[in-house]
C-alpha cells in the first residue's frame, strides 16, 4: 500500500469543504449586500424602486452578479450532498443514546436550515423577482411588490422563520469557513467568532425588521405628500 | 545437558568492546538482505525500532503484537524520560559516568561490557529520536532541556512530558509504519504468539493464535526476535498493562532458551495504593515527583490525624532522615523498601495502612502552586482522578509496586539466547540492569536494543549461519501447532468452576506476599510448594467459556495465566537460591545491621540461567560468573 | 452502588447485534469503569455467560486502547479522561449506563465493544513520519526548536489514537486523528521537508478509508482523551490546501 501522493482536491474531504467555505462565502457577502440595499425599503418608495431600476440597469453586472451566484448556489448545495452521503456512509448504523457534548444547534442543523434556505431562496424569487407566487405583482414596482407582499400575514411569518433559519445557518457556516480554509488559529478563533456573530445578528435583524414593519404599519403603501394630520389627545 | 553459557564479550578494555565487535562482525551484502526474513514478536520499543531499522536494513520483516495497533505497545506507559550521556548541562556527565551509575544502580549484576554499550549509544538515541520528531521538552534557547531523575546527580534524562515513553515509542511506531506502507513489514496486530518452532536446533518461527478469528498458524524465518517485555504481570496487580504476560519468553524458555535472574523484579515506589479487591492495576506516577515531593510517615503507630493537623515535630521524613545526602531520591529499591518497613512498623498512611505521604507543601511554597502544576500537572489530574483527592491540598498517599523485571531470557553480547536464532531484546532479556534499574534507563536499553545493537548482531547471525529453506508446511510447524491447537481444547474443556481472573490474584497475591518486596527462605519455600497446588487447581477447575474461532479474552488470559503458573514457581527457585540480597532481590536474611541489603560478592556474582529440563523435573541451574575490571565492587551506600 | 446497564452485544462482524441489560448490583464507587465490566463479566462467566467484550490494555489512559460510548458520549463523561481512567463515582447509585462500540464504517465492530481501528495505522503509513532511518543524523542540539514549537508539537502528539474523535463526530470524521500527526510533524523542523506530501498523503489515505468530512462542529474536541483541539484541523487544511497549490510531480529517478 502506498498512499498518493497526488492532490484530489475536489474528490478530498478538505477540497469540498474549502468548495462550501468559498461558495459560503460569496453567498454570505450576497445577503449582506442584499440586506443593505433592502434598508432603503425605509426610505420610500422613490428612492427604493431607484435603486431597483439601478440594479436592473446594467445587464451585464446583473446577469454576471446571477452567475456567480447560481454557480455558488449550485456548488454549495451539490458539495453539501455529497459531504452529507459521505457522512451517512461513514456512520451507517446510529447510537442507541447519543448526548452532545459541545456542538452547538446550528452546527447540527446545518442539513435542516440549509434545504429549508433552498426552498425559500426558490419561493424568494418566485415572490418578488418573477411573481409568480405574489398575488399583486406589478412588474416595474418594487416597492408596491415589497408591502403588498409582506401585508399578508403568513408570508411575513415565513419570511421571519426563514431568517431565523439563514441565521442559524450563517452563525455556524461563517465561523465554519474560517477552520474550512485554514485561517483559524488560537489567536483568531475568537476574532472570526465575532465577526461571524456580528454580522450574522445585524443581519438578521434588519431583514426581520422589514416584514415586521410592515405588518406593523410602518412602512405602508401609500405615503401621503402632504403633513400627516395632527392626531389629536394624545398628549 | 548442561548449555554453555558464552556471553561473546570482546576481549580488552570495556571502553573498545563494541567498536571492536562491531568490526569483528560479519557483514550480510546488501543485495542479500532481502533474501533474509525476520519475525520480531512485540511492537514496543525494542521490537518496534528493531522492526523498523530491520526493514530499513533491507531485510523481510513480520512483527506481531497482541494489541490491536503496534502503537500500544506498554512501552508507551513510560513516563519520566531517557538518559543519555549527552553532558548537554554541562554538570559533569560521561559515557563512563552513565555507564558506571548504571553498573553501581544494578547492585553489580549486570556485564560491565553490555552496560557500557549501553552507555555508549544512549547518546544516539537521542540524535535519532530528535531527528524523527520526537518532540523532547527545550529550553527557551531551543536546545534540549534535561533533568535529573531517580538519583542520578547528573541532569541527563531527556523527557516529552510526563509522556517521554509515548513519545519514543510514537517515533518507532512512525519508522515502523512506514516499513509496513513501503511493504517492507508486514503486520500482524492482534495476533498472539503462542509457541516457538525449533528446527535442527534453531529458532525459525513462531506458531500464532489470531485473536479475532482464532486461526492458529505457523509463520517460519530465518532468525526470530522476541521484544515481549516483561513479566511483572505474575503478581497479578502491576503497572504493567493487563496484557502483559510471560508467554513468548517461557515457550522459549521450554525451547531451550535459559531464562536469567527472574527474582530480580523492580518495585517502583510512587505508586497509587489499592483501593479494594475490584483492582486490577497499579498506576504508576513518574518518580520524578520525588525531585520536589517530601516523603513521611507519622512519628507514631497507628496516627489516624489528617496529615495537616501532625505538626511538623510529628512527622518521620524518613528517607531524609536516613539518607541525607541522597534524601528522598534515593534508588527506587531502597526508597520502596523503607516504604515497607514504615508500613510494616504499622506507620502506614490510609485507610489500609499501606501507604506514605509524599507531600508537596513545601514544593508549592518554594515554587508557587502554578510552578508546581507545570511540573506536574498532569500527575496531580491523575491522581485526583483515580483516588478524588487534590493533591494541591492533601499530601498523595503512594506505596511501591511491582513496575519492571530485570530478569528475562539470558542472552549473549549479540543479544541472542542459548537457542541459536533466537534474540531476545528490550525489557524480555535480562542483560543490562543487573538487579536494578535505574530510573529512565527502561526507555534507552529498548531503544538500544532495537535501532543499534540487533540490526549489527542479527546480520553477523545471519551471514555466518547456512539455512534450509523451510516453509509453513514443515513437519515440525504441524507439531507445534497441534500441541497449540490442543491446549486451547483442553483449556476449553475443562468446563470448572473459577474464573481465570480468580487463579490470577491468586497466584499474584501468594507471590507479592513471599517474593515481593522482601523475600525470606521459609516463604519462597512455602511458595514452591503451593504454586504447583494452584496449579493443579486451574487444569481441573478453571472456567473458560466461549469457542477457540472467535475473539475470546477468557481464553487468552487462560494461556497466559497458566504460563505464569509455571513461571512463578522458578521465579521463587531463583529467590531461593540466591542467598543474598541485591538490587531489587532482597532477602532478609541477608541485610546489614542498619537493615541495607547485603550482597555476597564472593558466591553470588553470578547471573544464574535457569535451562529448562522437562515437565516436572527440577530446572537446571547454570552460572555465567561475572567479572568487573573497569569498576570496583562497592557496597552501595546512599547514606 | 446498583447499576443497571445496557450493553451493545455482537458476536462477531456478521451478526446483527443488540442492546442487552444487565444488572451490576454491588458497585464500589472506587472502581474504574473497566474494573467494573471486569466485575460484571466475573459474575457472567460464573453464570455461564459469554463475558462483555472490550478493548483495554494499560488501563492508565495512555494506550488508547479502550474505549466505548458511555452515555451517547465516548469515554463517557468526564472531560480529558479515557474509559479506564474514569471511576464509578462519576455515576450515581441507580445510574443507567448505555455502554457501545464506536461506530463508524472505518472501524467495524470486530465483537461487542471491540472494533477494528486498523485505518488509523494506514493513515500513519501513509506519511505520518519523518522519512529519517536509523543511523547518524546530526546531533540532538544540532536542530534548534523553539520551546513554544516543541510545546504545540507536544500538545499534537498527545494523541493515543483511542478514535474517540471519530466516535465522537457526526460524520464519522478523522480529521482531528490525522490532524494531530500532521500538526504535531508541521510545528517541528524535522517535519518540514516531508510537510507538503504528508499531508496530501495523509488526507488521500483518511479519505480512501472512508471516513466523513469534518463540519466543525467541535464534538470530537470535546471528547478527546488528551484535548487535542481543532486548531490543528485548521493548520491541517492550512497545509493541503498549499501542498496543492505548490504540488508537482515527483521526478523520475527519485527514490
Amino acid at each position: 500500500m502506498t498512499a498518493i501522493a497526488a492532490p484530489r482536491f475536489l474528490q478530498s474531504t478538505v477540497g469540498k469543504k474549502v468548495v462550501m467555505a468559498v461558495t459560503g462565502i460569496i453567498l454570505f457577502g450576497f445577503t449582506i449586500v442584499h440586506m443593505l440595499g433592502n434598508l432603503q425599503i425605509y426610505l420610500g418608495p422613490a428612492k427604493f424602486n431607484a435603486y431597483a431600476h439601478f440594479l436592473k440597469s446594467v445587464p451585464s453586472l446583473l446577469w454576471g452578479t446571477r452567475a456567480i451566484l447560481f454557480i455558488s448556489v449550485l456548488l454549495h448545495v451539490v458539495t453539501a450532498v455529497q459531504l452529507t452521503a459521505l457522512a451517512g456512509a461513514a456512520r451507517p448504523r446510529a447510537y442507541s443514546f447519543r448526548r452532545w457534548r459541545s456542538a452547538s444547534y446550528a452546527s447540527r442543523t446545518m442539513m435542516l436550515s440549509g434545504p429549508l434556505l433552498a426552498l425559500f431562496v426558490v419561493y424568494h424569487l418566485l415572490h418578488f423577482t418573477t411573481g409568480q407566487a405574489h398575488p399583486h405583482f406589478i412588474k416595474q414596482d418594487a416597492y408596491w411588490n415589497f408591502v403588498t407582499g409582506f401585508k399578508v400575514v403568513w408570508t411575513a411569518v415565513a419570511y421571519v422563520v426563514c431568517m431565523l433559519a439563514l441565521g442559524l445557518h450563517l452563525i455556524h457556516g461563517a465561523y465554519s469557513a474560517s477552520q474550512s480554509l485554514g485561517l483559524r488559529t488560537a489567536r483568531t478563533a475568537p476574532v472570526f467568532k465575532l465577526v461571524a456573530y456580528a454580522i450574522t445578528i445585524v443581519l438578521v435583524a434588519a431583514n426581520i425588521s422589514m416584514p415586521i414593519a410592515v405588518q406593523a404599519g410602518v412602512i405602508k403603501l401609500h405615503v401621503p405628500t402632504e403633513v400627516p394630520p395632527v392626531v389629536v389627545g394624545v398628549r | 545437558m548442561a548449555i554453555k553459557l558464552e556471553s561473546k564479550i570482546p576481549d580488552g578494555p570495556v571502553e573498545q568492546a563494541w567498536d571492536k565487535h562491531r568490526f569483528d562482525m560479519k557483514l550480510v551484502n546488501p543485495a542479500n538482505k532481502r533474501k533474509y526474513s525476520v519475525i520480531v514478536v512485540g511492537s514496543g520499543l525494542a521490537g518496534g525500532a528493531a522492526s523498523a531499522t530491520l526493514a530499513e536494513l533491507g531485510y523481510n520483516v513480520s512483527c506481531f503484537c497482541y494489541q490491536d495497533s503496534p502503537r500500544r505497545a506498554h512501552s508507551i506507559a513510560a513516563q519520566g524520560g531517557i538518559n543519555a550521556a549527552k553532558n548537554y548541562q554541562n554538570d559533569g556527565d560521561s559515557i563512563h559516568r552513565l555507564f558506571y551509575d548504571t553498573v553501581k544502580g544494578g547492585d553489580y549484576r549486570a556485564r560491565e561490557a553490555n552496560v557500557h554499550r549501553l552507555a555508549q549509544i544512549s547518546v544516539n538515541i537521542i540524535d535519532q529520536a530528535v531527528a524523527m520528531g520526537v518532540p523532547f521538552a527545550r529550553e527557551y534557547g531551543g536546545t534540549l532541556a534535561n533533568r535529573s531523575f531517580g538519583g542520578a546527580q547528573v541532569s541527563r534524562t531527556f523527557y516529552a512530558r510526563g509522556q517521554t515513553g509515548q513519545q519514543l515509542l510514537l517515533g518507532a511506531y512512525q519508522a515502523l509504519e512506514r516499513q509496513i506502507g513501503l511493504g517492507k513489514v508486514k503486520m500482524y496486530p492482534r495476533h498472539e504468539m503462542l509457541d516457538l518452532i525449533v528446527i535442527d536446533g534453531r529458532a525459525r518461527g513462531i506458531v500464532t493464535r489470531d485473536m479475532v478469528t482464532g486461526k492458529v498458524a505457523s509463520h517460519v524465518a530465518d532468525a526470530v526476535v522476541l521484544g515481549t517485555g516483561g513479566y511483572g504481570n505474575v503478581f497479578y496487580l502491576s503497572t504493567n498493562a493487563k496484557g502483559c504476560n510471560v508467554t513468548s519468553i517461557w515457550r522459549a524458555y521450554k525451547k531451550g532458551a535459559a531464562l536469567a535472574n527472574p527474582c530480580y523484579t523492580q518495585i517502583h515506589p510512587t505508586c497509587i495504593p489499592v483501593s479494594g479487591d475490584h483492582q486490577s492495576k497499579l498506576t504508576l506516577m513518574s518518580e520524578s515527583l520525588r525531585n520536589d515531593g517530601r516523603i513521611w510517615v507519622p512519628l507514631k503507630k497507628g496516627d489516624t490525624r489528617r496529615p495537616d493537623q501532625i505538626p511538623e515535630a510529628e512527622r518521620d521524613y524518613y528517607l531524609e532522615r536516613k539518607y541525607p545526602r541522597f534524601g528522598n531520591l534515593v534508588p527506587r529499591d531502597v526508597a520502596s523498601r523503607n516504604a515497607k518497613q514504615v508500613c510494616d512498623e504499622g506507620r502506614g498512611v490510609g485507610e489500609t495502612g499501606l501507604g506514605v505521604y509524599l507531600d508537596f507543601a513545601d514544593a508549592i511554597k518554594r515554587l508557587t502552586e502554578g510552578g508546581v502544576r507545570e511540573r506536574y500537572g498532569n500527575l496531580f489530574d491523575m491522581y485526583e482522578r483515580i483516588t478524588d483527592e487534590n493533591p494541591y491540598k492533601v499530601p498523595m498517599r503512594i506505596f511501591p509496586a511491582i513496575h519492571y523485571t530485570m530478569g528475562g531470557t539470558w542472552v549473549d553480547y549479540n543479544l541472542m539466547s542459548t537457542l541459536p536464532g533466537l534474540h531476545v531484546i528490550g525489557e524480555a532479556n535480562f542483560s543490562d540492569h543487573g538487579a536494578n534499574r535505574l530510573g529512565a534507563s527502561a526507555l534507552m536499553q529498548g531503544l538500544a536494543d532495537g535501532y543499534f545493537i540487533l540490526p549489527y548482531t542479527i546480520g553477523d547471525y545471519l551471514a555466518r549461519t547456512k539455512l534450509d529453506k523451510i516453509t509453513p508446511d514443515h513437519p515440525e510447524c504441524k507439531k507445534v501447532e497441534a500441541e497449540v491447537n490442543g491446549q486451547t481444547k483442553k483449556l476449553l474443556g475443562i468446563g470448572g468452576k473459577r474464573t481465570v481472573d480468580s487463579f490470577h490474584r491468586e497466584l499474584g497475591k501468594l507471590l507479592w506476599e513471599k517474593c515481593g518486596m522482601a523475600r525470606n527462605k521459609a516463604g519462597l519455600t512455602e511458595a514452591i510448594e503451593k504454586i504447583p497446588s494452584i496449579r493443579e487447581e486451574f487444569w481441573q477447575n478453571v472456567k473458560v467459556l466461549g469457542g477457540g474461532e472467535e475473539l475470546n479474552q477468557s481464553l487468552e488470559k487462560a494461556g497466559r495465566v497458566a504460563d505464569f503458573l509455571e513461571f512463578g514457581e522458578l521465579m521463587c527457585r531463583d529467590a531461593l537460591h540466591r542467598e543474598e540480597s541485591c538490587g531489587g532481590h532482597f532477602r532478609e536474611e541477608y541485610q546489614t545491621p542498619e537493615g541495607e541489603a547485603l550482597r555476597n560478592d564472593d558466591d553470588f556474582a553470578y547471573v544464574a540461567a535457569w535451562e529448562y529440563a522437562g515437565e516436572g523435573k527440577a530446572p537446571i541451574l547454570n552460572k555465567e560468573a561475572l567479572e568487573f575490571h573497569a569498576v570496583h565492587l562497592t557496597q552501595r551506600s546512599y547514606k | 452502588m446498583n447499576i443497571k446497564l445496557h450493553v451493545w452485544r455482537q458476536k462477531n462482524g456478521a451478526d446483527a447485534g443488540k442492546i442487552v441489560d444487565y444488572d451490576a448490583p454491588d458497585i464500589s464507587p472506587d472502581m474504574s469503569f473497566l474494573e467494573m465490566l471486569d466485575v460484571v463479566n466475573e459474575r457472567l462467566i460464573t453464570k455461564g455467560e459469554d463475558p462483555i467484550a472490550f478493548d483495554h490494555d494499560c488501563r492508565e489512559g495512555i494506550c488508547g486502547m479502550c474505549g466505548m460510548m458511555i452515555n451517547g458520549t465516548p469515554h463517557g463523561p468526564r472531560k480529558a479522561t479515557t474509559a479506564c481512567q474514569l471511576h464509578m463515582r462519576s455515576f450515581k447509585d441507580g445510574d443507567e449506563i448505555w455502554i457501545e462500540p464506536w461506530r463508524a464504517s472505518a472501524f467495524p465492530v470486530v465483537k461487542d465493544l471491540v472494533v477494528n481501528r486498523g485505518a488509523f495505522d494506514r493513515i500513519i503509513a501513509a506519511g505520518g513520519f519523518v522519512s529519517v532511518p536509523a543511523g547518524s543524523p546530526p546531533d540532538g542540539n544540532a536542530i534548534p526548536v523553539p520551546k513554544m514549537n516543541a510545546d504545540l508539537a507536544m500538545d499534537a502528539a498527545a494523541c493515543i489514537g483511542c478514535g474517540a474523535c471519530v466516535a465522537a463526530c457526526p460524520n464519522g470524521s478523522a480529521m482531528l486523528f490525522t490532524s494531530a500527526k500532521v500538526a504535531h510533524l508541521a510545528r517541528l523542523p524535522q517535519g518540514q521537508p516531508e510537510r507538503d506530501t504528508r499531508a496530501l498523503r495523509m488526507v488521500n489515505q483518511m479519505d480512501a478509508e472512508g471516513f466523513g468530512g469534518c463540519t466543525n462542529v467541535g464534538e470530537c474536541e470535546a471528547a478527546c482523551p488528551k484535548e487535542i483541539t481543532l486548531e490543528n484541523i485548521a493548520l491541517m487544511n492550512r497545509d493541503y490546501i498549499k501542498a496543492t497549490a505548490v504540488y508537482r510531480k515527483e521526478r523520475a529517478g527519485g527514490d
